[in-house]
């Protein structure tokens, strides 16, 4: 190894690391440019900034319902990240951890049920809603709570699969010893695997965040109401109809919507890095 | 493992948790929770008179009761959580789907066959020299632009208040009438004025309310009539005969409509069981069968390629990244994968827009001016470019984390000599990598096929041949079922259904022989 140049070492890594980084930033960039573009129009547009100005951030505070939409973004991504995290943690203990009759069908069921293109069942789903919204309003259509719920529909699927592949990492003489000093099932998940799967719960709940922030199709049919919308369903409104108007102001909602998922990314950093590496040394 | 039921039973476990004292009162709390709720939703179910959801739902509050109480079967404690979810807003909608596949259900096929006659002899009400008049007040419960319409009638001569809307015409007190016979003020009603009525003119002309001789129907904004059905349903010859032109309308009751001698149907119909009718259309009718090979095609082609480019970018440039010596590596990756930060139907959006031929930036940049979405392939090109930006950054964390977790042992045995560097990365770190991802490939194979968001929200499936406004050239199945599905005024929910179970077949057909394979791979490994 010593005997290799500086650019068999680390050079060329270099290189393909800063033309992954172009590719990956030009876009970003051309939005950052449009949101402080003050004209504010996609066809004055471009990806070096010539103007700054926080006009369009003013606009989409001040005439849209921004603020409300961000907020209801945050509490349905929220509460569904981290309830779905919950159940499909749930499950993936029940997998990785026990033997019981029904366990590979049941897996394997899991995963399949996920393939069905869901968003086609939209009119069952419509009617289910629009039942419990009549008999139970906290819960029907243009509440949070209606998109939660639906959201955990797919708690237990990819993501328990995933858990569940990290469980098996854990060796099961810990599970074992635990069990020996009297621990119940419930203090052995608690207390003990819990603990060493953090990385991956980081991981499946940032993949769980973003999952919810994106999702559209659903949310557009269940929240009309200006004040209920989540970000998804008002930035599309704001290009739907001015497409080349309103750019300027789409491109900064656009910016301020990655910021919760920026700041989750940076929260959970050290265990996306320790906790890829760590999970499967042991497999 | 088996013993560990009979370990705690040995030890007289309750259940969820331990023996001591916490455990159980935490145990307690859960399900007075579990109670708590089950009552609040049993309420309006009562209330509402609704039955067989109610017992449905006693049934399942006693199953949870009993599986957190039972000390044998401690898996199921910890899947019933997730499980009810699963069922309640995933399998219990794809099963109704499925059970539409095989109707007719969609737009003019939605109720029984009563409620189709119903309402074709109800839009056929015609005024009849003795038909009785009324005064009409336009009036809603709700809010005035949108609100469900009510009539409010008066009868001119005696000055008695009815209100009426599409189930009946009842009695109502407490209005104040004026001498012309408007009503003034209504209790718990909103009464709309000339404009607010006028600007609903569409919903008013809808609005007929059944009456045993008729039905009444609004004629202008302040007068109402109470008229005769035109159309009868006669059920000698199951046929509706129009009085005044003598035509008629047969009954089929294998496509659930009425239809004439020519074969034209009424548009109000019936839902009815067509038994494999929708997935022989698929399949026969040259307007869908004809772009659905097509489509299909294409569909394959996009979903590998999408996974394939994504996979292989992402692999180089964990491999470049993962190295000892490179003291940047957090720095890159960051940057890396920003734009999975990104919102990606926003970025979607941002993407169309930057395909866009007079002033995106693609054009701007470059110096071209191409029409990408104009052509077949530059939008294909453009989609799949599309695709690899937003998949690339996750597979690259992916690919790392994979590579990372290999033993540094078997990686630097690989590296000791350039020669037989990509020998060893071939024979040992790439299967290892291809056992940890392959599932995720598959993952993400699954979820391109389906990606209704790439298109939807870029092409909308265009650019579309001249003789076909519905199948265009980057038409994935799921975007072209949509359109079929959701046609303004034709939705066709059962066929939509149908081509849903074939799309569903494929993935999962795919998908499971990508599993078997896994699971080869993993033997291989072991």
């Amino acid at each position: 190894m010593t005997g290799q140049s500086w650019w068999g070492r680390v050079g060329w890594r270099h290189l393909v690391a800063i033309l992954a980084c172009i590719f990956a930033l030009f876009p970003i960039l051309f939005v950052a440019s449009a949101a402080f573009n003050p004209l504010g129009t996609l066809s004055s547009s471009s990806i070096i900034p010539t103007n700054f100005s926080p006009v369009n951030f003013e606009n989409l505070f001040g005439k849209t319902g921004f603020g409300r939409w961000f907020i209801n973004s945050i509490i349905v991504c929220g509460l569904s990240t981290f309830l779905s995290l919950t159940l499909a943690t749930f499950g993936a203990y029940a997998f990785s951890r026990f033997r019981f009759s029904g366990r590979r069908p049941g897996l394997l069921f899991l995963l399949i049920i996920q393939m069905f293109p869901a968003f086609l069942a939209i009119v069952t789903i419509y009617i289910m809603f629009t039942v419990i919204t009549d008999l139970y309003p906290v819960i029907g259509f243009n509440t949070p709570w209606s998109l939660v719920l639906l959201y955990l529909g797919g708690a237990l699927g990819v993501n328990t699969y995933l858990i569940k592949g990290f469980f098996d990492t854990v060796p099961k003489e810990l599970d074992e010893s635990a069990k020996v000093d009297g621990a119940s099932h419930w203090l052995t998940f608690y207390a003990i695997i819990l603990p060493l799967v953090t990385p991956v719960l980081a991981v499946v709940g940032v993949l769980a965040f973003i999952g919810a922030i994106n999702e559209f199709l659903l949310a557009s049919v269940f929240l009309t109401q200006t004040d209920t919308k989540t970000l998804a369903v008002g930035l599309f409104g704001l290009v739907a109809g001015e497409r080349n108007a309103n750019f300027g102001m789409f491109a900064a909602g656009t910016l301020l919507t990655a910021v919760p998922t920026v700041v989750l990314f940076f929260a959970v950093q050290k265990y996306i890095v320790g906790g890829l590496t760590a999970g499967s040394v042991k497999g | 493992m088996a013993d560990q039921p009979a370990a705690s039973r040995l030890r007289g476990d309750g259940g969820l948790g331990g023996g001591n004292t916490w455990s159980i009162v935490a145990k307690i709390a859960l399900l007075a929770i579990v109670a708590a709720v089950a009552v609040w939703l049993a309420v309006p179910l009562y209330a509402a008179e609704m039955w067989v959801p109610l017992v449905l739902l006693i049934v399942a509050t006693v199953l949870i009761f009993v599986v957190y109480l039972q000390p044998w079967h401690i898996p199921i404690k910890y899947l019933v959580p997730g499980t009810i979810f699963l069922v309640l807003f995933q399998i219990v909608p794809v099963i109704f789907t499925v059970s539409t596949a095989f109707t007719n259900f969609g737009d003019g096929h939605r109720g029984t066959k009563e409620d189709a006659i119903r309402a074709i002899e109800l839009t056929s009400v015609q005024r009849v020299p003795d038909s009785p008049e009324y005064v009409l007040t336009i009036a809603t419960t709700g809010d005035p632009a949108t609100g469900p319409l009510v009539f409010l009638l008066v009868d001119p001569a005696t000055k008695a208040v009815q209100i009426g809307d599409a189930e009946g015409l009842k009695p109502f007190d407490g209005a104040t009438v004026s001498d012309t016979g408007k009503v003034t003020a209504a209790p718990g009603l909103t009464l709309l004025n000339a404009g607010q009525a006028g600007a609903r003119s569409a919903d008013l002309g809808a609005l007929t309310i059944p009456t045993p001789n008729g039905a009444i129907k609004s004629q202008g904004l302040s007068r109402a009539f109470e008229g005769k059905p035109a159309r009868d349903y006669k059920a000698d010859c199951d046929c509706i005969t129009d009085t005044a032109t003598g035509a008629t309308w047969t009954a089929k009751n294998d496509t659930g409509s009425f239809v004439d001698a020519s074969g034209a149907a009424l548009p109000q119909g019936w839902q009815t069981n067509v038994g494999l009718g929708n997935f022989t259309r698929a399949f026969t009718d040259p307007a869908v069968s004809g772009p659905f090979l097509g489509i299909l095609v294409w569909n394959f082609g996009f979903a590998i390629a999408s996974v394939l480019i994504t996979f292989v970018a992402g692999l180089l440039v964990a491999m470049a990244l993962n190295s000892p010596h490179l003291r940047a590596i957090r720095f890159y990756r960051i940057l890396i994968i920003l734009p999975y930060a990104m919102p990606s139907f926003a970025m979607l959006l941002v993407w169309r827009d930057m395909f866009n031929q007079d002033f995106g930036l693609i054009n701007n940049l470059t110096g071209a001016h191409v029409n990408w979405f104009g052509e077949a392939w530059t939008a294909r090109f453009a989609i799949l470019l599309t695709q690899f930006w937003l998949g690339y950054p996750y597979m690259f964390l992916v690919c790392l984390g994979a590579l990372q977790s290999i033993p540094a042992d078997l990686t630097e045995a690989a590296a000791v000599d350039g020669a037989r560097r990509f020998q060893a990365f071939k024979a040992v770190v790439f299967p290892l990598l291809l056992v940890a991802v392959s599932p995720l490939l598959i993952a993400s194979f699954a979820f391109n096929f389906n990606n209704y968001n790439i298109i939807g929200l870029t092409t909308e499936g265009g650019p579309f041949p001249p003789d076909n406004p519905r199948a265009g050239a980057t038409d994935l199945l799921v975007s072209y079922v949509y359109k079929l599905a959701f046609a303004p005024g034709g939705a066709q929910y059962g066929f939509a259904a149908a081509v849903s179970i074939l799309i569903f077949l494929i993935v999962a057909t795919v998908s499971i022989i990508g599993f078997r394979r896994t699971a080869a791979l993993e033997e291989i490994n072991r």
